[in-house]
Formats: C-alpha cells, structure tokens, sequence
C-alpha cells in the first residue's frame, strides 16, 4: 500500500511543480491576508504579536482550503477519477497519497507565511521544538480532514461552496488547537502549548482511521 | 468460449434518468463488438456499466465472471476504459504522465516508451506537458495509457475522435492485434466505414437497449 | 413543517399522529401556562429563568435527535452492499432527526441570547457551551445542505451517513477542545455563566417541559420521515413512468453520460 500512496503523492507534488499553484497563487494571497490582518487590527502591534498565532492558522486555513479544492480539481479534471477508479490502486493508498501531498502543499505555503508573521508582528520564537510540533500536527489534521471533505464534495456542482461549510466546522478545533499552541511557543501564552499540540495529532488520528475506512467508498460515489 | 459480458435485462439510471432501459447481451472472449446507435441511445452508460463505474439497478450484469452488483470494483482491473474525456493529467509531461500510468499498472518506463511509440506519438512530443498536445495528441496518450494497463476487455468509448486518418487506422490495428491475442473489444463509433470491416459483431442501441445484434447467439 | 400535507393525495398523518399532535399541542399550551404562570420567578435571575424551561430541553431534543442520526447512519452503512433498497427506513429516519435537531439547536441559540441579555446584559458571551453549540449548529446545517444534493438516493445516504458518523466524532472534540479552552484560561467568566439552582416547581416544570418538548419532537420527526418517503415514491414513480416511456420510445434521448451527479 505505501510504495502506492508514494505514486500518488509524487504524482500531485509533480503536478504542483510544474504549476506552481500553491507556491505561485495561493502564498501569496495567504501573505496578502497577513497584511490585511494589520489594517483590521489598525496596525497595533501588541494585538499583532499577541494574535500572530491565530492570524497565522486562519491565513494557512484559507490558503489550505484552496489547495485541498486544487487537490481534487486535478482529478475531476478530464476525467481523472475515473482512470484513479478503474486503477488498481487500494483507495487506502490514494488516501494516504492525497493527504502526504496535500501536507507537503500546505507545509510549504506555511514555511512562506511562518517567517512572514514573525517579520510583519515582530513576534519571537521563545519553543522552536513546540512551534515545529505543533505546525506538523496542525498541519497533519489540516491534510487529513481535507483529503476527506475534498473527495466528498469533489463530484458536485456545488463543490466550491460546500467544500469550506464542511470542512471549517470540522477543522475548527484544530484552529483553536494551533492557536493555542503557537502563542505558547511564541511566547505570549503560559504553559500548556504541549497539551495543545497532542490535541491535534489525537484529531489527525482519528481522521485518518475514518478516512482509511470510509474512502474507497467515498471515492467511488462521492 | 468464455464469456467476458453477460448482461441480463439490464436497467441502469443515472441521476434520475433511465440510461438502460433492459440490456440483453452476451460477448465472448476475443470478439470485437461495434456499438452503433444515435446520441443518446446508451452506448456510453453500457460501456460504463462494463466497466462498473454506472451502477446497474435491476437485472443481473457479470463481467469477466464477477457479479457487478455484489462488487462493482473487482473486475476493473483488468478493463481499459478510453471514455470521452482522456484522463490525463495536464500539467504533466507525456513522459511524467505515462510513467505514472504504467507503475500505477505496476509496469516499468520501457512498456510505457512501447505504448507510446506503438500509438504513433513521436518521441519529440515526449518532454512536451500534456496541455501543448492537440486534440488527436492527447486521445493518442490517452490510447497509450490503456495499453500499458494491458487489458482484458477493451472498453472503447468513440475511440476515433480526434484522430487523423493515420490515426484511425492505427487504432483499428491495435483493436484488431489485441482481439487476435484474445482480448475483448467493445467499441462505440460513429465512423461507419472504418467500424464496420474492423468489427466482428454489430450491436445497435436505441433507447437504453438493443435493438439489432449481427451475432446474437 | 409538512408542507406535503393537504396538496398531496397521500397525507403525512395518521390517527395516530394526529392524536400525538394534539397531545403536544395540549402539552405546550400547559408548560407556557406552568413556565409563565405557576412556577415563581428565580431569587438570582429573576423572570429570565422561564426562558430555560424552553432552553434546556431544546439542547436535550438537539442532542437526543442527533444521537438518533448517529445511530441510524450507522445502521444504513451496516446494512451491506447487496440490497440497495434495503434499510433505507435509517437513511430517512437519519435525515428527519437532524433535521428536527438543527431546528432546536436554532432554538436553544436564540432562547441562550436572550437569556444572556437578561442576565449576563449581553448577547453573547464566549461561553463555552454556547460556542460548542454554535459549531453543532454549523456542522449539522452543512450536513442537510450535503442531504439536500440531488443524487441517486442510497448514493446520497450512504455520503450523508458517512458525514454524520465524522460528524459524530467531532462533537466531543469540538466540545472538550472549547470547553477546556474557555476554562482553563479564564476561570472569572465561570460564575458570570453559573447555572441556577433549580428545585421545587420549578425543577418539575422543568421536567414537563422536556417531556413536553419531546411529543413536539417526535410528532415532527414522524411527519418529516414520512414527507421523506411520499418524495422518495414520487421519485420513484416518475422513474418507472420514465422507463416505460422510453421502452415505447416516445421520449427524446437526451444526452449520453451527461450526469455528474
């Protein structure tokens, strides 16, 4: 099953080589929203450096969601689910594939807006292990609910409206997870950043236990 | 013989339209079936139904021995669908896009250098992305793409669309070597005269069912 | 709510059902009368402690109605493959309850603000229930819009049984996530949300009130289930008419293979 889902991620991490869409489209909008971020916030640097946390979440959430719809726009595309179906791929694998390069897409698009809040919010890194861990397991969940709501709403005609009302409320304690974790390790939060963090991987699993069950019929009928 | 489809009065809907309407038919091993019939009388949502991708919702349908409405998943694997759309993967190269394939098959970069040279794409194309082909180019790959999947049952939705007359003509001698090897074509053309002499058996639909069959048994 | 009844030959109600509603109509007309009239004002809240005899047994239906979607998708995913037209009764079941459940989530919001107004002298406070109630609302309201899409209906139920189920793992997460978010750091804000101590009359208004509550609940779920199959009969006798119009060929073909959906 792994050397399958292997294929299927450095199918779409080829794809999003050559397009450049995460990289090219999506950082910089998410960038932009930063910025946009400190004109609703009046430019006020102490709510700036005390939000910068959940600013960062909320700006790779709206990025992320693009590039999970990206993610399964490729296969609806010309008829690609049906050659991913007709395949003899376990739908596992392509779970599993979808989701590595979907947290690889939205790594990158967080390794773009990452240093951005600590130059834009004048903010500094007091954990740099937590920081790290808790972008991973935030952005783990991230890749996983996405993989499962994307494929869901994939074959509808409504899709680009369904996809964030399903997958916000879902991905919402992840938000509040990140937020949480990311002002302890920037330093303007006490304590409990650790707890945080668990709290995402604990989500990110219990996901990928539904999505290993439930995506071969997904993808066969969503 | 051994029979690769056995449909039986077959009703297939799609949406909340009857696309079968009671599809009778039963297709040997090493047949090469013509699907004729006007737009809409349900070439494509048979080929589909072969393939298992259009859910049968009355009759019994068994393709390469498996019941299609207990597991309409494991027979694919040995089917090549080539629908209307060609499936492919835009922003990759040819190369990219037909190595992809073949692993997926579990084959290697030589069968799939085979398939594309044996479709006629010259190997200047192969570094070109997938976007700069034109229409024929990309139902050629496409071609390609089924044959590095080797399969069983060939299930051939308008397969000359787009191509040229060379074109038409390789892909009436791909279909007529992989049915002399003993493979099964089914095939759905509108071009009368190049179908009819490739083809061993006509079936016409009209309806959601058939309506004349040159070699019913 | 039945909106089918009256145009439709066939009626949503039975004696049965009729018996019911007026059962709850009667029941509703008594807990005003308790909640309004008999029981007393509260000594710390005041008259604002009526709106709970609606509030509390609001959220209580709310999660009861979507425990009952949980269970029923459940069983329509278990009910396997081979008969498509079996167990559908889950799938229906499953869509009315949340139906009624989104409704009297609606319901506890509103009666929740108002009640804060009153007491709290604000709307809304980032309480923590409030809040966890808020995204219940949020997820089950996507959950009918995923409902709503027409497709093949046991493709629909087995889609829509899949999201109830995720649905139904995250409610304890979002729950214990923003509960322990609204605790752990502002623990003041605690005593402005403190519930009241109830007993007497007015614990036992509060306990008609739910049963109450649950005829108006039960007697909806019934009629919108049965809404759900009149629309799955009349789907269906459209589709059988369509066949037969197509075997005597006097229905245009439309386009091959032109349905995403």
């Amino acid at each position: 099953m792994l050397p399958e889902a292997l294929l299927i991620a450095r199918k779409d991490l080829k794809i999003e080589m050559r397009s450049k869409v995460a990289l090219g489209q999506v950082a910089p909008l998410a960038l932009l929203i930063l910025v946009i971020f400190a004109f609703a916030l009046d430019a006020n640097s102490m709510l700036l450096k005390l939000g910068a946390g959940g600013l960062f979440w909320i700006s790779a959430l709206y990025g992320g969601t693009m590039l999970v719809q990206r993610s399964f726009d490729l296969e609806s595309e010309d008829g690609n689910f049906d050659a991913l179906r007709m395949s003899n791929i376990d739908p596992s694998a392509i779970f599993l594939g979808k989701t590595l390069a979907l947290f690889v897409q939205i790594g990158i698009l967080e390794l773009v807006i990452g240093p951005a809040i600590l130059i834009l919010y004048e903010t500094q890194v007091s954990d740099w292990l937590l920081l790290l861990l808790a972008a991973v397991a935030g952005t783990l969940a991230f890749a996983v609910c996405g993989v499962l709501w994307g494929v869901m709403a994939s074959g509808l005609r409504v899709r680009t409206t369904l996809l964030p009302l399903l997958l916000v409320p879902v991905l919402s304690p992840v938000l509040l997870a990140g937020s949480r974790a990311f002002e302890t390790a920037l330093g303007v939060r006490a304590g409990d950043g650790w707890t945080w963090t668990g709290l995402m991987f604990v989500i990110a699993s219990l996901h990928t236990a539904v999505g290993l069950g439930a995506f071969g019929f997904l993808l066969e009928e969503g | 013989m051994s029979i690769v489809v056995d449909f039986r009065d077959v009703v297939a809907v799609a949406g909340s339209f009857p696309v079968l309407t009671g599809v009778d038919v039963r297709i040997d091993a090493g047949e090469l079936v013509l699907l004729s019939g006007a737009n809409g009388a349900g070439k494509t949502s048979l080929l589909r139904a072969c393939a298992g991708l259009q859910p049968v919702s009355a009759g019994s349908a068994e393709v390469l021995g498996y019941d299609l409405r207990v597991d309409r998943r494991a027979p694919r694997r040995y089917i090549g669908l080539l629908g209307h759309e060609n499936c492919l993967y835009r922003d990759l190269r040819v190369r990219e896009h037909i190595e992809f394939r073949a692993s997926v098959a579990g084959l290697k970069m030589s069968d799939a250098s085979d398939s594309l040279a044996r479709v006629g794409l010259d190997d200047r194309l192969w570094s070109a992305p997938v976007a700069a082909l034109s229409a024929g180019q990309r139902r050629k790959l496409a071609i390609a793409s089924i044959i590095v999947s080797r399969p069983r049952l060939w299930l051939l939705d308008e397969p000359h669309a787009a191509l040229d007359s060379e074109g038409r003509l390789t892909m009436n001698s791909i279909m007529e070597e992989v049915a002399s090897l003993g493979a099964t074509v089914v095939f759905a053309s509108h071009d009368k005269e190049l179908s009819e002499q490739l083809a061993s058996r006509v079936i016409t639909m009209s309806n959601g069912r058939l309506t004349e069959d040159s070699g019913a048994s | 709510m039945t909106s089918a009844k009256g145009r439709s030959v066939k009626m949503t109600a039975t004696p049965f059902t009729r018996a019911l509603g007026f059962l709850a109509l009667a029941a509703v007309a008594v807990m005003a009368l308790l909640g309004l009239v008999v029981s007393p004002p509260d000594v710390v809240q005041g008259e604002a402690v009526r709106m709970l005899y609606l509030h509390v047994p609001a959220i209580w239906i709310a999660y009861g109605s979507f425990a009952v979607t949980s269970v029923s998708s459940l069983l329509f995913l278990r009910r396997g493959k081979r008969r498509e037209d079996k167990g559908r009764h889950y799938d229906r079941l499953g869509g009315a309850a949340a139906e009624v459940g989104v409704l009297f989530t609606g319901v506890t919001l509103i009666t929740g603000m108002l009640w804060g107004k009153v007491t709290w002298g604000t709307y809304w406070q980032w309480d923590a229930r409030l809040t966890t109630t808020v995204l219940l609302f949020v997820t089950y309201l996507g959950y009918l819009a995923l409902r709503r899409l027409p497709a093949d209906p046991v493709v629909r139920g087995r889609r829509a049984a899949i999201m109830a189920l995720i649905s139904f793992i995250n409610v304890p997460i979002v729950h214990y996530s923003v509960d322990w978010w609204r605790t752990l750091h502002q623990k003041a804000s605690l005593s402005v949300g403190r519930r009241p101590e109830i007993t007497g009359e007015m614990y036992w208004t509060l306990l008609y009130s739910a049963v109450a509550v649950t005829f108006v609940a039960v007697w909806l779920v019934t009629h919108r289930y049965r809404v759900i199959r009149l629309e799955e009969i009349r789907d269906e006798e459209m589709l059988t008419a369509l066949i037969s119009q197509r075997v005597s060929q006097d229905l245009p073909p439309v386009s091959d293979g032109d349905f995403d959906e």
